[in-house]
């Protein structure tokens, strides 16, 4: 009655331990299917904004024109802020980068060093990203300035098609479109910077040198590397195109 | 509690001080790339029209350096160049199909709509 049921394999064909699949671990590879299905997410936001930038092709803003304010000045630099907290994020990978590097090295100094500097360009791109909502919202001047100076959910006169004698207001979309894809992304950084932080204290404690080695701190890392990921297609596509 | 019956760490993930000092050369390597594609693209956002190019030219360009972006920390800083090819087509293939299709589906009607509205 021997069908393939009862047949022997080897423990080597079954994975019956020994070595895991494509030689990742599990948690890493958790963390990349994890990321797969958000980065489905955010790639459905991101083609519904170039859906209705194409619909609306006429009256559609144009980022640049709109995003020209900079904190504790009134000069029109077109992009600028925006440009700074796209480098702002560009950093906090790097030093991420440093302290998954310095993990696989077990030097527990340097990897405290390089996530605590995570944290701190986390925490000021989730500051820029305030500023940024709130002059969106109020204008560079506060609640007394013209609200004409910036673009807001319901005003928007910024369309492409727009001159004094044909006043289009661009779609709401525009402004919708920007507060829920900056928020979805603002609030992954914000969940990254807590979760930076409680790895962070793990590492102070001594945990992962208990543990004998330093994966946490990698998997993180691809968490935080993903947040960067993210905002340059949205610099590109909400800001440049 | 250990668990002796998962293997918890990726084989060879570990490395000496001399090849952690080559790993963190290319680091600042990217990093400079990537400032540089940064400020190439705010810039060529802000004067792409005194330059006198045409828009789409403009617009491949910016989605072209994007894409350059996206390689570089993917691969590099995120370690998939350094995985398995096959963990590597597993990740990303599935993901770009998808997308393009979606992307293909959408812009289609988009322009149509566009045509339809005015």
């Amino acid at each position: 009655m021997a069908g393939e049921v009862t047949k022997i394999i080897d423990q080597k064909t079954l994975w019956g331990g020994g070595r895991s699949p494509f030689s990742v671990s599990y948690g890493k590879m958790m963390m990349w299917f994890f990321l797969i299905s958000d980065a489905l997410t955010f790639g459905g936001l991101l083609a519904s904004l170039g859906f209705m930038k194409h619909k609306y092709v006429d009256v559609w803003p144009v980022s640049e024109q709109i995003f020209t304010h900079f904190p504790f000045t009134h000069a029109h630099l077109p992009l600028l802020y925006v440009a700074f907290m796209t480098f702002i994020l560009i950093v906090s990978s790097v030093t991420m980068v440093l302290a998954v590097e310095a993990g696989h090295r077990k030097d527990r100094k340097n990897v405290t060093f390089w996530l605590f500097l995570t944290v701190i360009g986390g925490a000021i791109f989730l500051g820029s990203q305030a500023w940024e909502w709130s002059t969106f919202i109020a204008g560079p001047d506060g609640m007394i300035s013209t609200w004409a100076d910036n673009a807001t959910l319901t005003q928007n006169f910024y369309g492409r098609g727009f001159t004094a004698d044909n006043p289009i207001l661009a779609p709401v979309q525009y402004s919708q479109f920007f507060f829920f894809v900056t928020g979805f992304h603002g609030t992954h950084v914000l969940s990254g910077v807590v979760i930076n932080l409680i790895i962070l204290i793990g590492v102070m404690q001594g945990k992962y040198e208990k543990v004998g080695h330093y994966e946490m701190v990698e998997k993180v890392g691809l968490y935080w590397h993903f947040i960067d990921l993210v905002w340059v297609f949205v610099f590109t596509f909400y800001y440049l195109v | 509690m250990k668990r002796d019956d998962i293997i918890e760490y990726s084989l060879g993930a570990e490395h000496s001080e001399e090849a952690g000092k080559a790993i963190r050369k290319k680091i600042w390597f990217v990093t400079a790339i990537l400032s540089v594609v940064t400020v190439l693209e705010v810039l060529l956002g802000v004067y792409w029209t005194s330059m006198g190019l045409e828009w789409w030219v403009v617009k491949f360009a910016f989605i072209g350096l994007t894409v350059l972006k996206a390689g570089y920390i993917v691969m590099v800083f995120m370690h998939l160049g350094d995985e398995r090819k096959m963990f590597k087509y597993f990740i990303l293939l599935p993901y770009a199909v998808f997308i393009l299709y979606l992307l293909y589906l959408l812009f289609t009607e988009a322009v149509f709509l566009s045509e339809v509205l005015t």
